[in-house]
C-alpha cells in the first residue's frame, strides 16, 4: 500500500447504477481522505443519496469499484464487507430510529448486537454517547417524544457509539430551517474533530457545506463534475460548477423576493 | 390466455421459493444471534398476551353456539348425551386450531405485517443492515420462534374455553347433566386428537407468521405503490393469504391424519 493509498479511507471508481430506464449514476468517482470531512453536493434527484447508499453497501452498484482502507468491497468479499460495516456508520436522512425502543436502547442496539461487551459496559458507553450529544436527560424517552434536532443528535449518538472510522451522512439537514441547518453542520464538524472520524456528507446546502467541509465534490449527470477544496469550488470557473452556483444564487434571490413580498403583505394587513 | 397462466404459475413458484428462502434464512440467522431469548419473549408477549382477550371471547362463543346447535340436533334423535363428544371433537380436531389461528392472524399477524412495512419504509431495516445486524435474525427469527410456542398455547386455551362454552350451553342453559357432558368429552377425546390439534397449531403458526413477516418485510417490493399504500397493500395481502393458507393446510393435514 502506497502513502497515498494510506491517506485514502474510501474510494469509488466508475460507479454505475440504474433503476429500470432511469440512469442515476454513470461513472461516478469519489475519493474520501482519512480524517477529512467531505461534502457531496448536487441538485435534488441528482443521485447523491444513491451514491451514498452504494458506498454504504445498502444498494449494490451495477458496475464500478469501491475500496475501503485499500480493500475492495466486492459482492463476494464477505469478510471485507463485514469489516467495513464494523468500522462504518450511516446516518439516514430520516434518522431511522427504532420508535419502539427508548433513546438508550436505540444507542445500545449496535453494541448489543455486534459486540461481546457486558451489559454494564454497553449501558455505560451508551449513556456516555448520549451525554456527549447532550441527551443525558432523555435516555428513557422514545424518539417520538424528542424534537427533530434531538432525534438527529440521537441518531448521531447511535452512529458514533461503536467508535466508527467513517460516518456517512445522508442529507442530515433535509427539512430543517436555516438555524437548525447551521446547528446540525456545526454539530457534525464539532464531533468529527472531537471523535476523529472521517465524514462524508451528502447535501444540497452549499454555504454550510463549504464552511464545514475539507473537501467538496459536485455530482452532476450521474458523475462527479468537480472534486476539490471549498476554496477551489468557490473560485472555480468550470461551467458545471458555475451553473450549480448560479442556480443556487438565483434560487436564493427568488426566495428572498418572495419572502420580502410576504413580509410586506403581512405588515400591510 | 396460456401465456397469462404460465406467467402466473411462474410468479407463484418464484414467490413460493422466495418465501421458503426467507423463512429458512430467518431460522438460520437465529443461530448465534445475540440476546435472542429476550426478543423471543417480547414476541411471545405480542402474539400471546395481547391476543388473549380475542381468543377467550371467540373460544367461549364458539363453544356456546356449538353446544346450542348440537343439543337441538342431537335432541331429535334422543342423543343429547353425545353433546360432549360432538363439541369436543369439533373443537379439538378442527375449530380450535383453525379459529385460533385466524384470530391470531387478524390480531398479531396484521400488526406484524404493518410494523415491518413501516420499518421498511422508514429505513429502520436498512439501518440494521448498515449497523452489521442481520434484519432476519433481529426482526423475523424471534417472531417465528415465538409462534412455535404461542400458537399451540393459544389453541389449547381456545379449546379449553370452547369446551366450557359447550358445557354452559348444554348443562346450565338446556338442562343436560354436567357429568354426562364431561364424561362424553373424556370418552371421545384421544391423545391423537390432541396431537393433531397441536400439530395443526404449530404448522399454522409457522405459515401465518412467516407469511405476515414476509409481506411486511418486502413491502417496498409491492406493486401497489410506495409508502403508506404499500404498507396497507402488503398488510391486506398478508392477512388474506394467511387466512387462505390456514384453511388449505387444515384440509391437507386432516386428509393425511384422518
Amino acid at each position: 500500500m502506497t502513502d497515498s493509498d494510506e491517506k485514502v479511507l474510501l474510494q469509488a471508481k466508475g460507479l454505475h447504477k440504474r433503476f429500470g430506464a432511469n440512469v442515476v449514476l454513470s461513472g461516478a468517482d469519489l475519493t474520501v481522505p482519512r480524517g477529512s470531512l467531505v461534502a457531496v453536493l448536487g441538485r435534488s434527484g441528482s443521485g447523491k443519496s444513491v451514491l451514498l447508499k452504494c458506498l454504504a453497501d445498502v444498494v449494490q452498484p451495477d458496475a464500478g469499484v469501491i475500496t475501503f482502507d485499500g480493500k475492495e468491497l466486492r459482492r463476494d468479499a464477505a469478510a471485507a464487507r463485514a469489516d467495513f460495516r464494523r468500522r462504518c456508520s450511516f446516518l439516514f436522512q430520516s434518522n431511522a430510529l427504532f420508535d419502539s425502543l427508548t433513546a438508550l436502547e436505540n444507542v445500545a442496539l449496535p453494541l448489543e448486537q455486534t459486540t461481546d461487551l457486558k451489559t454494564k459496559e454497553i449501558t455505560e458507553r451508551s449513556l456516555e454517547a448520549l451525554r456527549q450529544l447532550e441527551l443525558e436527560g432523555h435516555s428513557e424517552s422514545y424518539p417520538s417524544q424528542l424534537s427533530g434536532g434531538m432525534q438527529k443528535r440521537l441518531a448521531l449518538a447511535r452512529a458514533i457509539v461503536t467508535r466508527p472510522e467513517l460516518v456517512l451522512f445522508d442529507e442530515p439537514t433535509a427539512g430543517l430551517d436555516p438555524l437548525r441547518r447551521n446547528a446540525v453542520f456545526t454539530m457534525i464538524a464539532k464531533y468529527q474533530r472531537q471523535f476523529g472520524f472521517t465524514a462524508l456528507i451528502v447535501t444540497h446546502d452549499v454555504p454550510e457545506a463549504l464552511l464545514a467541509s475539507d473537501r467538496v465534490a459536485l455530482l452532476s449527470d450521474g458523475r462527479m463534475g468537480f472534486e476539490g477544496t471549498p476554496e477551489e469550488f468557490a473560485a472555480s470557473q468550470d461551467p458545471v460548477v458555475t451553473s450549480f452556483r448560479d442556480s443556487e444564487a438565483s434560487l436564493t434571490s427568488q426566495l428572498q423576493s418572495i419572502r420580502r413580498g410576504e413580509t410586506f403583505q403581512s405588515e400591510d394587513s | 390466455m396460456v401465456r397469462s397462466v404460465g406467467r402466473s404459475t411462474l410468479s407463484f413458484v418464484q414467490a413460493l421459493g422466495d418465501f421458503t428462502l426467507f423463512t429458512g434464512h430467518a431460522f438460520g440467522s437465529a443461530l448465534g444471534s445475540r440476546k435472542l431469548g429476550r426478543r423471543v419473549l417480547r414476541a411471545m408477549f405480542e402474539q400471546g398476551v395481547r391476543c388473549l382477550p380475542v381468543i377467550l371471547i371467540v373460544g367461549i362463543f364458539t363453544g356456546l353456539v356449538l353446544g346450542l346447535q348440537g343439543y337441538y340436533v342431537l335432541n331429535r334423535f334422543g342423543s343429547e348425551s353425545l353433546l360432549g363428544t360432538l363439541v369436543s371433537l369439533s373443537i379439538i380436531r378442527e375449530l380450535g386450531p383453525v379459529l385460533a389461528a385466524l384470530m391470531l392472524v387478524g390480531q398479531a399477524g396484521s400488526a406484524l405485517a404493518a410494523e415491518l412495512g413501516i420499518q421498511r419504509n422508514s429505513e429502520q431495516i436498512a439501518a440494521l443492515e448498515t449497523m452489521g445486524i442481520s434484519s432476519h435474525a433481529y426482526l423475523i427469527a424471534p417472531r417465528l420462534i415465538a409462534a412455535l410456542f404461542v400458537y399451540p398455547m393459544q389453541t389449547a386455551l381456545f379449546c379449553t374455553i370452547g369446551l366450557w362454552g359447550g358445557s354452559i350451553s348444554g348443562s346450565m342453559l338446556l338442562g343436560l347433566e354436567p357429568g354426562v357432558y364431561w364424561s362424553a368429552v373424556e370418552r371421545a377425546v384421544e391423545s391423537r386428537d390432541v396431537s393433531e390439534c397441536l400439530l395443526k397449531a404449530v404448522t399454522f403458526g409457522l405459515l401465518t407468521v412467516g407469511l405476515c413477516a414476509y409481506h411486511g418485510f418486502n413491502a417496498h417490493r409491492s406493486k401497489s405503490g410506495t409508502g403508506a399504500r404499500a404498507v396497507s397493500a402488503s398488510t391486506t395481502r398478508a392477512v388474506v393469504q394467511s387466512s387462505i393458507i390456514v384453511l388449505a393446510a387444515d384440509y391437507i393435514i386432516t386428509s393425511f391424519l384422518i
